[in-house]
């Protein structure tokens, strides 16, 4: 199965890199291999994440920045995530419903993913996932988050740039504060700009963003642009885009090459034995050793605190 | 690549509405019947080309198509997604369909493809037993397959 997929994923066959991309998320044993095979062809993506409460955008707007990438073109990759229901393991990925302007074109893979109980706003697989387009030479690469507005940190360490999509009218600029979006922005879109509200939310956001100016501590820090936007329309897209390049030459300038590959490979290299370790944690507590140990604490043998230390010593053997 | 080397956790459907009607609430029920089933759905939306379909259907290789066609058009666009999985070496994704469609269609749909056909009224239940067994079938799974 290695050789075949591997060869066929960097000859461009569309096929054989959505069943990688399948087998990555069903964790299927061949998976690894296989990327280790395609890691050398990787490393010229940009990575574009875009982040943003349910129903602010995201897709319309990937829908609209494929377009305005594609007029350059360069060839776009995405990967779409949505949730799983908790309560059936099932889910319905309904994001390419907003990108339909692509369907037939054969410079944009559209890929859509199930949390599958990460949380986060990726999947587990977006990682290895960006990996496979990567190989298979797409220039851009958009992810959207599932926009769940809190705890999206992943994405800054997989994007290269990372968008904050807001909204009039939604009390989005505390929102933001909360869950920490201030911090992960590299661009704010202002979307729906054709709601009168937009100018308010505009000044609120830049209020907030000279009081963290002025507390944050780093000195690389860039205050983030604010782009208004109307993903229907496609109004400020131009804009967008400019940000984006923008933001790119800014990286160039802070960090060379080879340090931001240096990144690149850690949020990797992390993410692969975060998996790894999840994975043995999970079968190492659906083991008889497991109910044993447990019988034992349970019994008063043996302290829960030791207990721990065993389990977790059975999962690094 | 072949489905007797692999099987998989989650079983993946594409819902697609092809043709010209926009009436896409039957879709969304089917749609949500099978994410309760546990399944993946990708939902494509509306006026979809079967070129479009089959495109979509290979970037997320899904197991199966479930077409919903309410403007009379099955018989043209059903063996049309069937005939274009067939040029793309897909013929491995099964294609079932539903919507307002005559009993006497249902033979020469059959003949042309077609894994199965719904009619209105068809218990949600019936669709998703379909699904999970042809599924399973796919991977040589018994009907007491997990997923
Ligand atoms: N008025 C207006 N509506 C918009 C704009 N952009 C998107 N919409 C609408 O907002 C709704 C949600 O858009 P999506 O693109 O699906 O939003 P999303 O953030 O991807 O949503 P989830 O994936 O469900 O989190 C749709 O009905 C869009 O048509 C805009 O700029 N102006
Ligand atoms: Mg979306």
């Amino acid at each position: 199965m290695k050789d075949a997929l591997d060869h066929q994923i960097l000859a461009g066959n569309t096929r054989a890199a959505a069943r990688l991309m399948r087998l990555i998320d069903d964790r299927h044993p061949a998976a690894p291999d296989i990327l280790a095979g395609l890691f050398p062809h990787t490393g010229d993506a940009y990575v574009i994440g875009i982040t943003g409460n349910p129903g602010s955008g995201k897709s319309t707007l990937v829908n609209q920045l494929i377009t305005e990438f594609r007029s350059r073109n360069d060839t776009v990759g995405c990967i779409a995530v949505d949730p799983t229901s908790p309560f059936s393991g099932g889910a319905i990925l309904g994001d390419r419903v907003r990108m339909q302007d692509h369907a037939g074109d054969d410079g944009v893979f559209i890929r859509s993913v199930a949390t599958r109980g990460h949380l986060g706003g990726l999947s587990r697989s977006t990682p290895a996932m960006v990996q496979v387009m990567d190989a298979m030479g797409f220039d851009v690469i958009l992810i959207e988050t599932v926009g769940v507005g809190q705890d999206e940190i992943e994405i800054v360490r997989l994007a290269d740039t990372s968008l904050v999509v807001m909204v009039p009218g939604l009390g989005d600029d505390i929102q933001a504060d909360k869950a920490g979006l201030m911090e992960i922005a590299d661009v704010f879109v202002l979307n729906k700009s054709d709601r009168p509200a937009i100018s308010q939310l505009r000044r609120q956001l830049q209020t907030m963003l000279s009081l963290h100016h002025q507390t944050s501590p780093d000195d690389t820090y860039r205050r983030p642009p604010l782009i208004n936007t109307n993903a229907l329309t496609g109004d400020g897209i131009d804009a967008l885009v400019g940000a984006i390049d923008d933001h790119r030459l800014h990286l160039d300038e802070i960090l060379d090459p080879q340090r931001r590959f240096q990144h690149r490979c850690a949020h990797l290299v992390r993410a692969i034995a975060r998996t790894e370790l999840e994975q043995r944690f999970h079968s190492a507590c659906h083991s008889p050793d497991f109910d044993e140990l447990i019988d034992q604490v349970a019994d008063g043998r043996l302290d829960p605190y030791s207990a721990a230390q065993r389990l977790a010593a059975t999962m690094l053997r | 690549m072949r489905s007797d080397t692999y099987a998989p956790t989650t079983y993946r459907i594409l819902i697609g509405k092809p043709g010209l009607d926009g009436h896409d609430r039957g879709a969304k029920v089917v749609a949500r019947a099978l994410r309760d089933a546990g399944f993946e759905v990708i939902y494509s939306g509306l006026h979809q080309t079967p070129e479009a379909l089959v495109q979509t259907a290979i970037q997320e290789d899904v197991d199966g198509i479930g077409l919903s066609i309410l403007s009379g058009a099955h018989n043209t666009l059903m063996p049309r997604v069937v005939e274009l999985l067939r040029d793309e070496g897909a013929d491995d994704i099964f294609v079932f369909g539903g919507g307002i469609i005559p009993d006497d269609d249902i033979p020469q749909l059959k003949a042309a493809g077609v894994a199965e056909i719904f009619t209105p009224g068809t218990a949600t239940s019936t669709i998703i037993d379909f699904v999970r067994g042809t599924c399973d079938k796919k991977y040589g799974r018994s009907d007491s397959g997990d997923p």
